[in-house]
């Protein structure tokens, strides 16, 4: 009986974690992109809004140097999500200096999820 | 007779002569006028004023999605390879600039290749004790000449202008520094103006 669980519950996990640590949620991206990081520098608490905004059909303004970013919505800027390379260098750059370490495998797919929907 | 006039004249004839040709020389030019100025400045103009363009497409690329590409000639080899280290790049001035092995390798190259002739220009008053004592990564910002040339603007001009913010947003001001062109008549401070030392 008890060997029986076990498997049942080990052949549930195998089926079911991989599919919630790799299915891209576009409310969990959207969720997280709101989310706000206090840094232990003690400089202000980021979130990605503080360098590209809340509405992602508009420009953002690169915190540090005041340059403009243009907007993340590939429904206005065609050039977004085109490129694996500079998705996979963003977004390593910008989880670590916003999260303070690198994200997950499944917050990059939820984060690209989630503008892809923009 | 006085020979004073007939002088005159002829150096008036001469000059304008002169200056037709030159005149000629400069609009036969096909090129943009950045050749032409490129001459002149080898002549009677200060030639730290003019520092080779950037023409690496990578460093172009890569280093002027966030900002200005620096020429590279702005700072010395040795400082460029602190800042290119993975670490550093990783901390890059409060921001993460980390790049691939392969790009953080091409752009490093091209900046210490580059670097050169200008850090020894540079050397004597001390682009290479750019930030360094302090163990922070070297700044521009930071070398003598830099300093030099621009203490007697007001921070109201720079820092706290929010159009230009920072010294080093070479270009706010500088409008043709991205070309490498730091002459004083292409200055335009937003707000104020041209600016004569």
């Amino acid at each position: 009986m008890k060997r029986q669980l076990a498997i049942v519950l080990l052949s549930a996990s195998t089926l079911i974690l991989p599919a919630t640590l790799w299915a891209a949620d576009p409310a969990a991206g959207a969720a997280g992109w709101t989310k706000e990081y206090p840094q232990a520098d003690g400089s202000a608490a980021r979130s990605c809004v503080t360098c590209h905004g809340r509405d992602l059909t508009q420009p953002g303004r690169q915190a540090n140097t005041g340059k403009v970013i243009e907007p993340m919505a590939p429904s206005v800027n065609s050039q977004r999500l085109t490129d694996p390379a500079k998705i996979e260098k963003w977004l390593t750059r910008n989880c670590r200096w916003t999260l303070g370490r690198e994200c997950t495998a499944g917050e990059k797919a939820d984060f690209i999820a989630y503008i892809k929907t923009q | 007779m006085n020979p004073f006039p007939f002088k005159s004249v002829l150096t008036l004839l001469l000059s304008g002569t002169l200056a037709m040709g030159s005149a000629h020389l400069a609009f036969a030019d096909d090129d943009d006028d950045d050749d032409e100025r490129g001459r002149e400045k080898s002549g009677w103009f200060d030639s730290r004023e003019t520092l080779a363009p950037v023409v690496n497409a990578t460093y172009s690329e890569e280093c002027g999605a966030c900002h200005m590409a620096y020429q590279p000639g702005l700072l010395p080899p040795q400082a460029w390879a602190q800042i290119m280290t993975p670490d550093a790049l990783a901390n890059h001035y409060g921001d993460d600039a980390s790049l691939s092995e392969a790009l953080r390798t091409e752009i490093s190259a091209f900046l210490g290749a580059n670097a050169t002739d200008v850090a020894q220009q540079m050397a004597p008053s001390g682009a290479s004790n750019a930030g360094a004592a302090s163990g922070s990564l070297p700044r521009i910002t930071e070398s003598t000449d830099f300093k030099r040339e621009h203490d007697e603007i007001p921070a109201r001009l720079v820092t706290g202008n929010p159009e230009v913010g920072s010294f080093s947003q070479c270009n706010a001001c500088h409008r043709k520094a991205a070309e490498g062109n730091y002459d004083e008549r292409w200055i335009d401070i937003p707000g104020h103006g041209p600016w004569k030392d």
